[in-house]
């Protein structure tokens, strides 16, 4: 019988009833009093020296508030990063300067070079056209191998090399790595490139700048995913705002992928202009520019190789990877291909031995950083395209291997540093098995074929580390922040309940399933409690949604939150109970005295807190208002198994996705319907990715597909009905609610089957194919069958 | 955008002289010019809308069977009232989304050129008459390369007259971002003939078959397409697909709209 409330209720979402008739309250939606508009000159050369920017006609013109170029920030700090990765000889990464609007060189297309601020945002439009930038173009590099051949052009002229790090993981285990690959019965090896996206949030960014001169306050909304890290990271090391002069504030954000994680420029400068202009400064991205001023994902290309023994378990992985960093490091880039993706190199499997390469690369590209499963869909992709291929040139079934090297025993510590609490491979496995009816599908190959048609099945596994971070271990990683999370749950007098997280919901339905789990400690209604979150002067110190985290770290938070609550309620509960603490009980939002049939409601506690006439003043103070900052002991390790079922036209290289199943384990699940819509955005953002997503740049740093005239976004009709289930469940042992994240799974997981599916469809008609590169554009597989 | 004025005249004939003034530009649907304008990559001085001239909206047969399309007539319509015509009513329903279908005018298409639209083919393989203010154009001479027409300055498609052939189809392969023709290829059979034109392909614009037609004139089956194939050298070659990728998919779409043809 479902619930209709509460811990695992499919409510309703609440936050729909203003995203769907209109009545979000979006960043472009703020507009205040006396705003003023700022337009980007943005570079349309990759590389190229900055030999002079003349504004004057620009400050002539109609509607021209003031006009701002590189100069005007020489005193300001750079954009930061927020990570630092030692490299294999213990020396820390090459960190270049990141200026708001560009200084001496430009670097990527994209890139700011002056900003005009003006009444309207055509009549900044007019005036930016009419700056004379002076740049000598340089060559530029693209391709990160050649980037790091002798003698090629350098992004950054201080830095020794574009070279950001060679990272080696674990460097004492290479040598007994390479020595297992020396005694192997048989070695798979695969080169593939994890392909360049786009986030593409619906909405796109947006940053609106104010300031009082009488109080000396700056305040700036913005599409992030963490407004405190924005606060941090700007007011600290760009702007040197104090933070308790700055208020940041993400209201309704319309999708974010990772890609609004990060500190931008134009949050500084608006934030920076506001202040120079004395006058409130927006900025709306266009989507041309979020193309070329978002951060990127992926973009690694990866040589891997599995060792196996004459029994074919695996003895030991080895990958040597290059990772795009773009032109700067944008704020979390370095720990995507290291820490996030390193880590996750024993997938699912007891593979005793592993050694990752990964040389971080400048170009002259747009930045790139995470993108939703950020290091674990790279790993995820290469570890089970490998495994398919060493089945096959083994002859023997992709699923069985699997499972013959599957990790079984929990808790279980990986040779790549993390310790996988619990999960049940196999469980996974046996539910997606009984999804996709595997013994029909030779029928219905035979049925394709019949329609001239090839069809194709391919399984994956994955596995990923969620609810990041424990602190202590991030630092010793590198991570330049904490990634605890904070809660403040503040009770009215009349019962209701608000809860102030420092998670952001972006999409994510927070504020139906978070109130869930408040709602059913106490035994109280949903509606009940607010979820507030997105605005720093409202909420304690956050550190924002990402690497699906919010219910795994933001809910702990909340439950020791509400666990003081409770402690507190059930001591002013026994006062007015006139019985002893330690019987009191809290049940279906009443307080009673346990073997008696005495009790008190919850609404008659919350009065008595504020208004004490009789309560136990000597004791405790008056009010409900209690906050909890919750720092995980352990990442979560979110698991499943995947199916992709395939055709392919053999005449046009088209491929269908007939069926896709997913079998996953999160731990417990809070909304079971939220929960399925995460994996079916999961799974249309990696179908999107295997299939139809190609962030591409000519040799001159050129972006080819600039528009969704050439960036192939999935749509409704590229994608079956998805078959999800989420019933194999063990919790997670360190964290209250046992939950584990399901944000970034679908799209970790998916690309593999897709790509696994149509190797083995071409491989059906006799085609020596082993890999195909991503997207599988009907251009490309046609040309692997040729 | 700039700063433009715009007029939207009822009649053909001020139209015209509207499109006289200097820096002029017609609209039709707008759905290439007003992202252009909206990208700055246009600046006219004047817009004058073509969507409010009566004589230039709407279907009707003309008095040799053709099927007469008024240049302002949209997709939608075309789809919906080109019953006389089924291939070219199928190709109108396909064109974009239903919003472009909604704006977007079969004059319009056909003035802009652009080499991986779907009306290029449908007119140019009906051996379709281009009628303007001024005169009558046979497609074969209308068509003279990307985004190139044998349109003067000023120069107004009031109608579109299409022969109606005993059978015909269209059979496109879209480029999967923004779902234009990557090749679309529309044949039709005539007492006199087969036309084979395809769009989307070639460096030059939408162009015919020659050898197809010849062979398809002879049979009309999918079959006669065997051994016939097109160079891709000349051919686009992008982000989507080769040159090479694209002749190829010219004979598969051919021997697809063949078999179609209805």
């Amino acid at each position: 019988m479902p619930k209709d409330g509460g811990i695992g209720a499919s409510s309703k979402r609440r936050e729909d009833v203003r995203f769907l008739t209109g009545v979000g309250n979006y960043t472009d939606d703020i507009d205040i009093h006396g705003q003023a508009h700022v337009f980007f000159l943005r570079s349309d050369v990759a590389h190229g020296t900055l030999n002079a920017v003349d504004t004057s006609a620009a400050e002539a013109m109609p509607g021209v508030v003031k006009v701002f170029t590189g100069a005007d920030f020489e005193g300001v700090g750079s954009i930061p990063c927020g990570w630092q990765v030692t490299d294999k000889h213990g020396e820390v990464m090459q960190e270049p300067a990141h200026p708001v609007l560009a200084q001496g060189k430009v670097r990527h297309v994209g890139e700011p070079i002056a900003a005009v601020v003006a009444e309207t945002l055509e009549q900044a439009r007019d005036a930016a056209e009419t700056i004379n930038v002076d740049i000598a173009e340089l060559p530029a590099v693209v391709d990160m191998k050649a980037a790091l051949a002798d003698g090629a052009p350098k992004v950054h002229d201080d830095l020794t090399s574009n070279l950001c790090y060679d990272w080696g993981f674990v460097e004492e285990n290479k040598d007994a790595v390479n020595k297992a690959f020396e005694e192997a019965a048989h070695v798979t090896s695969l080169e593939l490139v994890n392909n360049r996206l786009v986030a593409n949030p619906m909405e796109p960014r947006v940053a609106v700048g104010d300031y009082s001169r009488g109080t000396d306050e700056h305040t700036l909304f913005t599409t992030s995913q963490n407004p405190h890290v924005i606060r941090l990271l700007m007011g600290a090391f760009v702007l040197g705002i104090p933070e308790h002069k700055l208020r940041v504030v993400a209201p309704d954000v319309g999708g974010g992928f990772g890609t609004k994680i990060f500190h931008y420029q134009e949050e500084a400068f608006v934030t920076f202009a506001a202040k120079a202009c004395n006058r409130p400064v927006k900025w709306t991205s266009s989507r041309t520019e979020a193309f070329m001023s978002d951060a990127h994902g992926r973009d690694h290309v990866t040589k891997i190789e599995l060792a196996l023994d004459t029994d074919n378990n695996f003895t030991a992985l080895r990958t040597d990877t290059h990772a795009n960093m773009g032109a700067y490091l944008s704020t979390f880039a370095p720990s995507v291909p290291t820490w996030l993706h390193g880590t996750l190199m024993a997938g699912n499997y007891k593979t005793p031995l592993i050694y990752v390469n990964v040389k971080a690369v400048f170009t002259n590209t747009v930045p790139v950083d995470a993108y939703r499963g950020a290091g674990r869909p790279e790993a995820t992709f290469q570890l089970e395209r490998v495994v398919d291929k060493a089945a096959r040139e083994l002859g023997v079934d992709p699923i069985a291997l699997r499972r013959q090297n599957f990790i079984t025993e929990f808790p279980y510590a990986t040779p790549v540093a993390v310790e996988y609490d619990t999960g049940d491979y196999h469980a996974t496995m046996d539910k997606l098995e009984e999804m996709i009816d595997l013994s029909g599908f030779e029928a219905r190959r035979k049925a394709s074929e019949a329609n001239g048609k090839l069809r194709g099945v391919g399984v994956n596994c994955y596995i990923e580390a969620c609810g990041i971070a424990p602190s202590n271990l991030v630092g010793q990683l590198g991570a330049r922040a904490g990634l605890y999370e904070s809660a403040t749950v503040r009770v009215n007098a009349t019962g209701g309940l608000v809860v102030m997280t420092g998670s952001h919901s972006h999409g994510q339905g927070h504020e139906t399933s978070f109130a869930q789990v408040v709602a059913e400690m106490i035994g109280i209604d949903e509606n009940m409690v607010e979820i507030v979150h997105g605005d720093t002067s409202k909420v304690p110190m956050g550190m924002g949604t990402y690497g699906s985290r919010s219910i795994a770290v933001g809910g702990s938070a909340m439950v020791r939150a509400t666990e003081k609550i409770i402690n507190k309620a059930k001591k002013i509960a026994s006062h007015l109970l006139e019985a002893s603490e330690s019987d009191i009980e809290l049940k279906d939002g009443a307080f009673s005295v346990a073997g008696t049939d005495k009790s008190v409601a919850w609404g008659d506690v919350t009065l008595a807190a504020y208004v004490p006439h009789n309560y136990p003043l000597e004791d405790i103070e008056p009010g409900l208002e209690e906050t909890a900052f919750y720092d995980p002991s352990n990442f979560t390790y979110p698991s499943g198994a995947y199916a992709c079922e395939v055709e392919v036209d053999p005449d046009t290289g088209k491929v269908t996705i007939e069926s896709f199943a997913a079998a996953d384990d999160f731990g417990n699940i809070i909304n079971p319907m939220i929960v399925t819509g995460q994996v079916h955005g999961g799974l249309a953002q990696g179908i999107g990715q295997a299939l139809l997503e190609n962030c591409a740049y000519d040799d001159n740093g050129q972006l080819l597909s600039g528009s969704y005239m050439d960036y192939a976004m999935p749509r409704a009709d590229d994608l079956p009905m998805f078959d999800v289930d989420h019933s194999c469940q063990t919790p997670c042992t360190h964290n209250p609610l046992g939950v584990k994240g399901c944000g970034e799974a679908g799209a970790i997981g998916s690309p593999p089957a897709v790509v696994n599916a149509v190797v083995d469809a071409l491989r059906s008609a006799g085609k020596d194919v082993t890999h195909i590169d991503m997207p599988l554009s009907p251009d490309r597989v046609w040309a692997a069958m040729q | 955008m700039y700063n433009f004025d715009f007029e939207k005249p009822g009649t053909v004939a001020d139209a015209v002289a509207a499109l006289g003034a200097d820096e002029a530009q017609a609209l039709g649907g707008g759905q290439t010019l007003i992202p252009t304008l909206k990208q700055r990559l246009a600046s006219p001085t004047v817009l004058v809308s073509l969507k409010g001239i009566a004589e230039m909206q709407g279907i009707c047969a003309g008095d040799d069977g053709a099927l007469c399309i008024g240049g302002a007539t949209n997709h939608a319509t075309v789809a919906a009232e080109g019953g006389a015509y089924p291939a070219l009513a199928a190709t109108a329903a396909h064109i974009g989304d239903p919003a472009v279908r909604n704006r977007g005018t079969i004059g319009g298409s056909l003035a802009n050129n652009d080499p991986s639209a779907c009306y290029p083919a449908a007119a140019l393989g009906s051996g379709a008459t281009i009628v303007t203010n001024t005169r009558q154009i046979a497609a074969d001479d209308y068509f003279q390369g990307m985004f190139t027409t044998a349109l003067e300055e000023g120069e107004i498609i009031t109608e579109v007259r299409f022969p109606v052939p005993e059978k015909a189809n269209y059979q496109k392969f879209v480029q999967p971002a923004s779902r234009f023709a990557l090749v679309g290829v529309f044949v039709a059979k005539y007492a006199d003939g087969v036309r084979v034109a395809i769009t989307g392909a070639s460096n030059d614009g939408v162009f015919r078959w020659a050898e197809a037609e010849a062979a398809l004139s002879a049979n009309f089956a999918p079959d006669a397409l065997d051994g016939l194939s097109l160079s891709g050298d000349d051919m686009i070659s992008d982000l989507h697909g080769t040159g090479a990728y694209r002749a190829h998919l010219c004979g598969v779409m051919t021997k697809r709209a063949v078999a179609a043809a209805a």
